[in-house]
């Protein structure tokens, strides 16, 4: 969980990143999303880096859902009896509980949306492979409003995930004492806001007529 | 004052079990939690009805058998506090409370408010401990151990075994029991030998009695009436992973 | 034989195991003498262990380690559980770690005296002997005891002892050593040498041709009784402190397992010595079950007062300096708020006797730190007893920085216990007693932080070499099914579940529990007389009449019934109250926590008759009247003295 998770954030990360170049224009964007597909050409055959890319991410979101199902059967078959009286958590983690499950169930419903409208254009008016940023243009025009909120939806579902997701990788990986505990909960709360601002962004600007 | 109390009544492991509700009147606020369940037993007993079972000893936070979940919350509303230890003052007069017993597939119900916390007599088994036959220790003073980790191995030692930490945790996770375990052995020079054998056995044992996996919720943390914090948690995933890593 | 009032005397008895000799070289002499069983003859020899508190756990964990088959019962839902998880203060050691002029010598001899000369020499000396093994034993299997900057081991001093002998682990001593025993314990279940019964209740003794062969015990979760044999029996059952209903004992401490023994011909030993400890929380209301102790480490920075004047009732505040009565100051200008439990607790019944008491019903005397406070600081009393003033405000909803503690003496410690000889084995062969269900150690008072290393050296040292002596002679012959001592054994269980479940009663069991808890106190409590002991025994008998008359035991036998749990200790508890009542009015001197207001020096203290008491009282079970077996006391080593600590 925490190793595939590791790599789904890095992977988030780059991702949130590559996104901005939105900001620049066409021709940067799709020249980013160019190079990311002939990198090491002629060397390597096309799309190499993608595709290795691709099939980690794979990888690890397959590895990531299954262990989430694993562990969700186990907390079911652990409780088998519920309590009549809920109440509010209390933890380190309060939202954790809540959010994970049902968040990741939402980010893959979204993926699948995203995957449909972005890569391989299904649903987006833009069918023009190499233009990624008239695709992403395309997809987020005020008149697809819905659109919109669905990706916004799917970024607070993130947020919340990684806010808990990071230090709880870190605390199952490295075990860190009382002080970096706290550290690493301020720097998963930092870099999930930070992140789902990124990815915000975007869809915003496109809906509000900053990019266009 | 006067309360309205639900509790969970379950004639025995195979019985459905439901919440009945009760009233009692005239509960002193000097009264501990227990005692006014003592007085509703009387009560019960006066009326010719069973009498609601519980698990509890000391009576005094130690033992760690009371174990009752009150409005959803283990060992009650006040912090760091033990079923034992919490006193009607933290009620008013007409208030309801609902009490349910813990919750968790590794700790069956055994009657009413009563459960099996056998599992972690298992988990201990499988290696919370250090092995020093009788007879054969070096004298006391032959290994010091630093000051702060004597104290952080005792913090982690102060567990009383409830189960609190499970009943909270949305996993129905032992975690915070094992790793304090863990914690507190791994922490002085003469656990060492055994540790890795020792997270190795223990998680094993864990996993095998039907304990969720924990998902670093905190819960069982904030329920803990002797406050064991998270970092015990790391320290068995630290210890856990070189084990494994070891091992393999 | 002559015969008394209330009992009848019988023939004296001695210690036949144990050693002469030099003092320091008898345990020595006695383990050499005592035979030995080869390693592989343990396997075929089954030992059953009663109890998992210090002594139950230790001896269990050290004989499966040994090799024999060990079966091991507590009535708790885990071995974790034993009331000797509740001990606080610490353990005491003669490590002599602090240079400061300790001994096994000066341990022996401080615990003979603080004993008021009612203790066995040879048996007070091996434990301070094996005292630092304990430590030893501890500290390697990973009990946090308190430590020091450079890493060694922290002591403090304890109960009034002149030098720092005790070692600690915060306030939760008794937690982690119980812990350490019960992981050794765990340690074996997993290497298939014990065997443990939880939520067991043993409920008589199975004796046969003269041995203790067995014992049969109640499933207190299926209801099933069942009946084990072995080669020998070792009860490490704990106190019976909770014949007097409120205590600081756990809620579940009984007298069942030794009673029912005493039942079978184990003679009872001293049973009207108890230690009352001054520094509890006093009981708030009718619905009190049980009293707190708050560690008399709270003494060294607290005053004790109450006011001069007879039911002032303002606020402490209020009181001005002047019209406070700092009574043990007042009368003990040496030791002061330090003197020992009894002189305290003897003190505080006195002012509220008086009328001067503060609190709910005038049962309580003020624990003062507002001086500790202004001369340390509220944040070095903090430090120093935080987590017990946290304890007092969960408790009592005051807040000790601002207010005085209130605190009462409650019922403690029993001395009095099953008698053993030299080896812990009873007057029935095969019966072993450790812990502080024997009475062996501790004579007519204990000290503080002993009990805990009594416990321990039972059980991890001294019964797995000395019962050794006696397995020699096993395997015993087999006891066949259907034998005629174990079906009586077991009827006379069943027949008790039986009337108690078929009583057409209409009181609950705790209703008379507190009541004869009462009868206890106000007679056979702090201060006894002749008078209030024989009216004591009447209501005794008439309770225990109306209680088998009137008892109401709800539910059923196949099932978990805690009412029928709570019924058989307490007709246990009644049979046990008489015989204290009986002891106590049969010792015309004070000694130690029994103190005859006929035997007062004439300030008020505890005056010893060397003469005519200095014997173990020990009885025998008589269905009409108990039989008094002397085991006269002799003191070569340390010459009693009169106490005294003006
Ligand atoms: C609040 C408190 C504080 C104390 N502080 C200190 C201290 O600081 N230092 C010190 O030296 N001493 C202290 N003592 C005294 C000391 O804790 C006890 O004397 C000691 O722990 C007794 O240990 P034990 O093993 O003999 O019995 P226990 O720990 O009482 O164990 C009894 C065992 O017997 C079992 N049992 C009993 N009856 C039956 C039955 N019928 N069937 C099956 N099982 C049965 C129980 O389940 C339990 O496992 C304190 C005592 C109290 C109450
Ligand atoms: C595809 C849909 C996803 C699902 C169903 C899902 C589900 C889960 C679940 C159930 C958990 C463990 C429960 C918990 O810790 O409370 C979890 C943990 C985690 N997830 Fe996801 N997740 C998904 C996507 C992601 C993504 C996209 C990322 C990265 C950006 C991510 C990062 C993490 C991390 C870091 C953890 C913590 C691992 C640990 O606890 O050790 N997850 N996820
Ligand atoms: C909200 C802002 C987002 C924008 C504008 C955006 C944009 C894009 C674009 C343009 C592509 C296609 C890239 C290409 O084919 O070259 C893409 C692919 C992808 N996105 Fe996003 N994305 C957003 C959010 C997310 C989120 C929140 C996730 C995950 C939880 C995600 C996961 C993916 C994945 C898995 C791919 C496929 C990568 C691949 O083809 O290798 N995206 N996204
Ligand atoms: S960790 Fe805390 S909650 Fe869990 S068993 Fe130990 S004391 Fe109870
Ligand atoms: S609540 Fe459960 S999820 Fe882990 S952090 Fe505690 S065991
Ligand atoms: S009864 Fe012992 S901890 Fe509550």
């Amino acid at each position: 969980m925490a190793v595939s998770g590791v790599l789904l954030v890095l992977f988030i990360i780059a991702h949130m990143a590559g996104n901005l170049h939105v900001f620049e224009g066409p021709e940067e964007m799709n020249a980013y999303a160019h190079g990311l597909r002939t990198f090491g050409e002629p060397l390597l055959p096309h799309e190499t880096l993608l595709w290795i890319m691709r099939l980690g991410l794979i990888a690890a979101a397959v590895a990531h859902i299954a262990s989430a199902i694993v562990l969700t059967r186990r907390a079911a078959r652990a409780r088998p009896v519920r309590y009549a009286h809920r109440r509010p958590a209390r933890g380190e983690s309060r939202h954790a509980a809540a959010t994970m499950r049902w968040g990741g169930v939402v980010i893959v419903f979204f993926l699948v949306w995203h995957l449909l409208d972005l890569t391989f254009r299904t649903v987006n008016p833009v069918k023009d492979a190499p233009d990624a940023y008239g695709a992403v243009v395309a997809s987020f025009t005020p008149e697809r409003w819905p659109v919109t909120v669905l990706y916004l939806l799917a970024v607070i579902a993130l947020g919340f995930h990684l806010r808990h997701g990071i230090w709880s990788a870190v605390q199952t990986i490295a075990g860190p004492d009382h002080k970096w505990r706290k550290r690493t909960q301020i720097i998963a709360l930092a870099v999930a806001v930070i992140v789902s601002a990124g990815f915000a962004i975007v869809p915003l600007a496109v809906t509000f007529g900053l990019v266009s | 004052m006067k309360l309205r109390l639900r509790i969970w009544r379950q004639a025995g492991a195979e019985d459905k079990g439901k919440m009945v509700p009760y009233v009692i009147d005239g509960i002193s606020e000097d009264a501990s939690f227990l005692e006014m369940l003592d007085v509703l037993n009387e009560q019960l007993i006066a009326e010719g009805e069973d009498p609601v079972a519980f698990d509890h000893d000391c009576r005094e936070g130690i033992c760690g058998a009371c174990s009752l979940m009150i409005d959803g919350q283990a060992h009650g509303p006040q912090g760091a506090t033990t079923t034992c230890q919490l006193h009607m003052r933290q009620y008013s007069d007409g208030d309801t409370i609902d009490i349910e017993p813990w919750r968790a597939g590794a700790f069956p119900v055994v009657k009413d408010l009563v459960v099996d916390r056998s599992s972690f007599d298992r988990i201990i088994q499988a290696g919370g401990y250090i092995s020093a036959p009788t007879g054969t220790a070096p004298d006391a003073h032959a290994v010091p151990v630093p000051k702060p980790d004597a104290d952080a191995a005792f913090s982690a030692a102060a567990c009383i075994g409830c189960g609190a930490c499970v009943a909270a945790c949305p996993n129905g996770s032992g975690m915070l029991f094992m790793a304090a375990k863990v914690a507190h052995l791994g922490l002085m020079p003469q656990g060492q030998p055994e540790r890795h054998t020792r997270v190795l056995g223990m998680v094993a044992a864990h996993d095998e009695a039907g304990f969720g996996g924990c998902t670093n919720t905190g819960e069982c943390s904030a329920a803990c009436p002797k406050e064991i914090g998270l970092d015990v948690i790391g320290r068995l995933n630290a210890d856990f992973r070189k084990a494994a890593t070891r091992a393999a | 034989m002559s015969t008394h009032e209330y009992y009848v005397d019988g023939d004296p008895i001695a210690d036949t195991k144990a050693p002469d000799g030099p003092i320091n070289e008898r345990w020595e002499r006695r383990r050499f003498t005592g035979r030995l069983v080869n390693p592989s003859n343990r396997r075929k020899l089954r030992v059953i262990v009663v109890g998992t508190g210090l002594a139950g756990a230790s001896a269990a964990a050290t004989l499966g380690e040994l090799g024999y088959r060990v079966s091991n019962y507590c009535f708790q839902d885990s071995p974790r559980r034993a009331h000797s998880i509740a001990a606080q203060g610490g353990i005491n050691a003669a490590k002599n770690y602090r240079n400061d002029g300790d001994s096994v010598y000066r341990l022996f001899y401080d615990t003979v005296k603080g004993g008021d000369f009612r203790s066995r020499e040879s048996n007070v000396h091996r434990l301070a002997e094996v005292s630092t093994e304990i430590i030893d034993q501890c500290v390697a299997q990973g009990v946090p005891f308190a430590r020091e900057y450079g890493g060694l081991l922290d002591n403090r001093s304890f109960g009034g002892a002149q030098v720092s002998r005790t070692f600690y682990a915060r306030g939760q001593t008794g937690q982690q050593l119980l812990l350490g025993a019960y992981q050794a314990l765990e340690r074996q279940v997993a290497a298939g040498t014990v065997e443990l019964h939880t939520r067991h209740e043993m409920l008589e003794l199975v004796v046969v041709e003269g041995r203790a062969r067995g014992i049969v015990v109640r499933d207190l979760v299926t209801g099933e009784v069942t009946t084990e044999i072995g080669d020998a029996v070792v009860l490490a059952t704990g106190g019976y402190g909770n014949v007097f209903f409120l205590s600081t004992n756990a809620k579940g401490c009984n007298v069942t397992a030794s009673w029912r023994a005493h039942r079978q011909g184990a003679y009872f030993a001293n049973p009207c010595y108890t230690q009352i400890h001054p520094t509890c929380i006093p009981q708030s209301g009718e619905h009190q079950s049980k009293l707190t102790l708050m560690s008399e480490s709270l003494r060294n920075d607290g005053r004790v007062w109450v006011p001069k004047a007879h039911g002032d009732d303002r606020a402490p505040a209020d009181i001005p300096e002047d019209e406070r009565d700092y009574y043990l100051e007042r009368r003990y200008p040496a030791f002061g708020n330090l003197v020992p439990r009894d002189i305290a607790s003897r003190a505080a019944k006195a002012v509220c006797d008086e009328g001067r008491g503060v609190g709910p019903g005038g049962l309580g005397v003020y624990l003062d730190f507002a001086d500790a406070i202004g001369r340390l600081g509220e944040d070095a009393v903090k430090a120093k007893y935080g987590n017990l003033f946290d304890m007092y405000e969960r408790i009592t909803g005051e807040n000790p920085y601002e207010r005085p503690m209130r605190i009462y003496p409650a019922v403690h410690y029993t001395m009095g216990g099953l008698w053993v000889d030299y080896d812990l084995q009873s007057n029935i062969p095969g019966l072993f007693v450790t812990g502080e269900a024997n009475f062996s150690d501790h004579g007519a008072n204990r000290l503080g932080a002993s009990a805990l290393m009594q416990g321990l050296s039972d059980g991890y040292f001294v019964l797995p070499n000395t019962i050794s002596d006696y397995l020699a002679d096993g395997p015993f012959e087999a006891v066949p099914e259907g034998h005629e001592a174990v079906d009586a054994a077991r009827k006379a269980v069943d027949d008790r579940i039986a009337f108690f479940l078929g009583n057409d009663g209409d009181r609950t069991v705790d209703s008379f529990h507190r009541e004869l808890g009462k009868i206890m106190w106000e007679y056979c409590g702090m201060e006894r007389t002749d008078e209030g002991l024989r009216k004591a025994i009447g209501l005794i008998r008439d309770l225990k009449d109306e209680f088998y008359k009137r008892v109401k035991v709800t539910g059923k036998a196949a099932e978990l019934n805690q009412e029928l749990e709570k019924a058989g200790r307490v007709a246990d508890f009644f049979e046990l109250g008489e015989l204290m009542c009986i002891d106590a009015l049969h010792r015309t001197e004070s000694c130690g926590g029994h103190f005859r207001a006929e035997s007062q020096t004439q300030d008020g203290e505890a005056l010893r008759d060397d003469e005519h008491f200095s014997y173990v009282a020990a009885w025998e079970f008589a269905e009409s009247e108990p039989v008094l077996h002397k085991e006269s006391l002799e003191f070569e080593y340390v010459k009693p003295t009169q106490r005294s600590y003006k």
